[in-house]
């Protein structure tokens, strides 16, 4: 018998899911030793940042590893950096948000790594195994950081919710692999691809791909599987809830543009439909049902799932317009919701959570800085120029309009009107209702108003010139 | 770079004065929050000094060409093809100017009416400015529209923060309807600059080179009505005025006299400027339909206003009628017209203007705007009456004054255009001098019915300063409007040709079309 052949394997590609995997080890080994939060928090902030500068490096390679199995790609790059980025802030946050809440800090950081760990594994994976191994180390890792707060009810209530319907739409997402293995003979991207027949496509095909659309779904909470999302971002600690709403949420979508935009684009005919109901509808209920909350962090959970119905849209477009305006989307979204999300920890106190419109009563007057960071990124959701948020939907309607979606543009558009009405109550409550004019003590927050005030220069800079950002997102995308 | 021709007049003048106000607001924010009257001060300096720059572009101004002056354009976003591309023309020259007029004046004026968190009143007041000056002279779709959008927010925190009881439904009334029909404006200049591509052209927001995309009447007619809904929703044209009572009615005096003296004019400008000329056979066959939306407003804004028993309410319903002239003027689509509709911006402006002022005042003294309320101001307050007197008769048109220039060029363009239109219109004139002088005599003339009205004090010295200029320039524009219709000519009728122009030619491209050989047109 022949010996196992080993691949040739090129070990650049794996240096940031490596560096990212050893800081969670070093972590948690640590956190047995190290009381002090903070340094474990300035620890994994140095790791992460350290990960992030290699990566940049890599940046222009374009490396196909493990038998193919592997990329490390411009795309892969791209989202690593993003991945990398949330993962700064949101540790940036917790160094504040920790604080009283009894969550070990060595435990708290190293999954948060770990998960990283498993976004960048879904980024680079040319291989439905391999991104299926990604999206369980990630999914792991954050059922059980929704759970971190062992003494709040509700955290435990979001991990349990989250692990059973994340545990259902796996295997989905396993069901869809096989099918698409057994039509087409092959995990890679690159086979599967090459191996689609002509019209019309085989049935088993087909419902290999809708299983697909189904796991994806949830993982980005797309209606109609986002029926968890409220409860779970609702119920984790808040900066857990960062991390899911931007971060894992961008390494759904990039399996999914990956998956959808580069294997299965063969298909675009076939699945655009499908998509296409799937993100009017997320959109729409996503934004009709965020006016009916009254807690903060909740209408934020709505509001996340309408802006996937957003991203939704490029997808549903599908050419390299529109998936360089998927990235570039995901990248404001992602810096006006980690900021909106820090604003609500920052109000949050052991015990007390303070997410109520109530709780925002003359918040503008009374702690301008939250105020004016948390206008900046509720008009950039809303999307009003010359906001990040207005120059993401520009570019994802433009690639709507160019490629002939004009009712799901309108859809569109009507739905950022519809938005408004939800985002403006923040700042209604915050300037137009009064409230108390004083804090009675203001917190000290040093890491937690650093994270909101990053993330706010960069929605406002993105807004402004966002020509180098979206060179980045085209780049990346066309790296496929 | 494009291979746009260059025009010889570029320099940063234009900039300066849109960014000035801005610079100002952020200035503004570093002084600590006692010095209130540091605050009121600066913006009072920062609003003078864009006005003084804007009087240096009209003494520059070359009135004898429609070219665009003034000319800035730098890449913006290479990638998309969008500009900073900014200069003026005839027409909007004078909306410059009126925005630049009016801001110091409500500066000024809000030095008494604004007591409470005064700094961020005046930040908004300039941010609301830079946002106005730049939506008049962008030149890129793009850059129009950031300007637009940036403007609703100021405003919506005006109205929010600073006024009256039923601020919070109103302001976000004002916010959802500007918007929504906005984002649908979106979508049509996305759509229109992806037909420009299509048709060979760059990608490009530039409004001088997408004038001459040629679409199809189906194109023509959705994108038209795209533009025309967000524009109609801020001039606002009957029946998408109803957000406006409530706007005017809470907004604090400023917030009123911007709203109506600027920002409505931002939707006949956009008409104008934007939805006429790109889309000129939509436009021709809407105007039957327009017409009559115009008339309608004009009628059904006096009938409204004429039963209001509330001072500012029967003033901002008197501004759906004069709106409603406004767009007759523009669909007119001949140079009287137009030139008339211009001047009746400017006028209403004014008039308007100065009545929400002179409003404001009262109900500083009196707390209360309720026409019933008063009666026999003549003999307490004289100086107030005269002004009030005088802005009345400028708002009814009474020759001498300017509203009378602007009404008559209006009908006498519209003839032109619809012989019954006019005919309706012109009894719009009628009930316009019915409900003002009545509300005039009602609150001025006969006895004294309230106690506390005898011993109103008259305009202070600051007052007077707010409303003498304004009144100066009701007068003077009343026996002088040479100067202005002479230097808006060029432009407007470059306007009206490309209006009518286009329509010629799609026209004459119908008429004399050989036999089509096969489909290829498309249906």
């Amino acid at each position: 018998m022949e010996a196992l052949a080993l691949p040739a394997i090129n070990w650049l590609a794996v240096i940031p899911v490596g560096l990212t995997s050893l800081l969670g080890l070093l972590l948690l080994a640590l956190g047995l030793f190290v009381d002090d939060d903070e340094t474990l928090g300035w620890l994994a902030l140095i790791g992460l940042s350290l990960t992030a500068v290699a990566t940049v490096l890599l940046a222009g390679q374009k490396i196909s590893t493990f038998n193919g199995t592997y990329a490390l790609d411009g795309y892969a790059v791209f989202f690593d950096m993003l991945f990398l980025f949330a993962g700064i802030i949101v540790v940036l946050m917790s160094m504040t948000y920790l604080e009283g809440t009894g969550i070990p800090a060595g435990d708290y950081y190293g999954l948060v790594s770990f998960a990283i760990a498993g976004m960048i594994v879904m980024a680079s994976a040319t291989d439905l195994i391999v991104l299926f191994l990604g999206l369980e180390v990630m999914s792991i890792s954050v059922y059980v950081l929704a759970g971190a707060w062992r003494t709040q009810r509700r955290s435990n209530e979001a991990a349990m919710k989250y692990f059973l319907l994340g545990a259902f739409a796996t295997g989905f997402l396993l069901y869809g692999i096989a099918l698409i293995y057994g039509a087409t003979g092959s995990f890679r991207l690159d086979q599967i691809a090459a191996a689609i027949p002509g019209n019309p496509a085989p049935k088993m095909l087909i419902a290999g791909v809708a299983m697909l659309i189904v796991a994806f779904g949830f993982k980005v909470a797309a209606v109609p599987f986002h029926m968890w999302t409220p409860d779970v971002y609702e119920g984790a600690p808040t900066t857990v809830t960062a991390l899911m709403a931007v971060a894992v949420k961008a390494a759904g979508f990039a399996a999914f543009v990956r998956v959808f935009l580069h294997g299965l684009a063969g298909l675009h005919a076939d699945w655009s439909m499908l998509l296409w109901v799937v993100a009017a509808l997320t959109m729409t209920v996503g934004n009709v049902l965020a006016l009916a909350q009254q807690n903060v962090k909740r209408m934020l959970a709505y509001s996340s799932i309408a802006h996937a119905g957003y991203i939704l849209v490029a997808l549903v477009a599908g050419d390299t317009t529109a998936g360089a305006a998927a990235l570039f989307y995901l990248l404001v979204y992602s810096f006006m919701t980690l900021g909106a999300l820090g604003v609500v920890a920052a109000l949050g106190e052991a015990g007390e959570p303070n997410e109520t419109l109530d709780d925002y009563a003359g918040l503008g007057f009374r702690r301008p800085l939250l105020g004016v960071t948390m206008t900046i990124f509720m008009l950039s959701l809303t999307g009003i120029p010359p906001l990040a948020g207005f120059a993401g939907k520009l570019y994802i309607f433009t690639a709507a309009i160019r490629d002939g979606y004009y009712v799901l543009a309108v859809i569109g558009v009507l739905n950022s009107a519809i938005s408004a009405g939800y985002y403006i109550r923040v700042l209604i409550a915050m300037y137009l209702t009064p409230g108390p004019e004083a804090e009675a003590r203001v917190p000290r927050q040093p890491y937690l108003l650093a994270s909101i005030v990053i993330s706010a220069v960069l929605t406002v800079l993105v807004g402004v010139f966002p020509a180098l950002w979206m060179q980045f997102a085209r780049m990346g995308f066309l790296s496929l | 770079m494009s291979g746009m021709e260059q025009v010889p007049t570029g320099n940063v003048l234009l900039s300066l004065i849109v960014w000035m106000p801005m610079i100002g607001a952020f200035l503004l924010l570093l002084l600590p929050r006692e010095q209130v009257d540091g605050a009121r001060r600066a913006a009072l300096v920062f609003s003078l000094l864009t006005f003084l720059l804007s009087l240096v572009l009209w003494i520059g101004f070359r009135p004898d060409t429609a070219e665009f002056q003034f000319l800035e354009q730098h890449p913006w976003v290479p990638e998309w093809g969008i500009q900073y591309v900014i200069g003026i023309d005839g027409v909007s020259l004078f909306l410059v100017l009126l925005t630049t007029f009016l801001t110091p004046v409500v500066i000024l004026f809000s030095f008494g009416d604004v007591q409470k968190r005064v700094k961020e009143y005046f930040f908004f007041m300039l941010m609301l400015e830079t946002g106005m000056l730049g939506a008049f002279v962008a030149l890129d779709l793009f850059l129009f529209y950031v300007f637009w959008e940036l403007m609703l927010v100021p405003m919506y925190f005006i109205i929010g923060i600073w006024g009256g009881p039923r601020r919070i439904y109103a302001s976000l009334k004002f916010l959802i309807y500007t918007l929504t029909a906005s984002l649908l404006m979106l979508l049509a200049i996305l759509y229109l600059v992806s037909a420009h591509v299509k048709n060979g052209g760059a990608t490009t927001f530039d409004v001088r080179l997408l004038y001459d995309v040629t679409l199809s009447p189906i194109e023509q007619g959705w994108l038209f009505a795209a533009f025309a809904l967000a524009f109609a929703v801020k001039v606002p044209m009957f029946p998408l005025h109803t957000w406006l009572p409530d706007a005017h009615v809470e907004a604090p005096t400023g917030g009123s006299v911007i709203l109506a003296g600027v920002m409505l004019k931002l939707g006949t400008y956009g008409f104008l400027r934007f939805a006429m000329p790109l889309f000129p056979n939509a436009m021709a066959a809407a105007t039957p339909f327009m017409l009559g939306l115009a008339v309608v407003g004009i009628i059904y804004g006096a009938l409204v206003a004429m039963v209001q028993p509330d001072l500012k309410k029967l003033v901002a319903y008197s501004s759906v009628s004069h709106l409603g002239f406004v767009m007759l003027g523009l669909f007119a689509v001949n140079v009287t017209g137009v030139q008339g509709a211009i001047y009746q911006m400017i006028n209403h402006g004014l008039s308007t203007g100065a009545l929400f002022l002179l409003v404001g005042m009262i109900y500083e003294r009196r707390h209360t705007r309720q026409i019933a309320d008063f009666g026999g101001l003549w003999k307490p307050i004289p100086k107030f009456a005269a002004v009030f007197l005088l802005v009345t008769f400028s708002s009814v048109g009474l020759p001498g004054l300017n509203g009378f220039i602007g009404e008559f060029l209006i009908l006498l363009g519209a003839f032109g255009q619809s012989r019954i239109a006019t005919v309706f219109a012109s009894s719009g004139l009628v009930l316009g001098a019915v409900y003002m002088l009545w509300m005039f005599q009602r609150v001025v003339f006969g006895p004294v019915r309230h106690e506390e009205n005898a011993t109103l004090e008259d305009l202070r010295p600051r007052e007077i300063a707010v409303l003498v200029p304004v009144v100066a320039m009701i007068v003077i524009m009343g026996v002088y409007p040479t100067p202005f219709l002479r230097t808006m000519e060029p432009s407007v009728k470059a306007l009206v040709e490309r209006m009518t122009k286009h329509q010629q030619r799609a026209v004459a491209v119908v008429d004399h079309a050989p036999p089509v050989p096969k489909h290829a047109g498309g249906v």
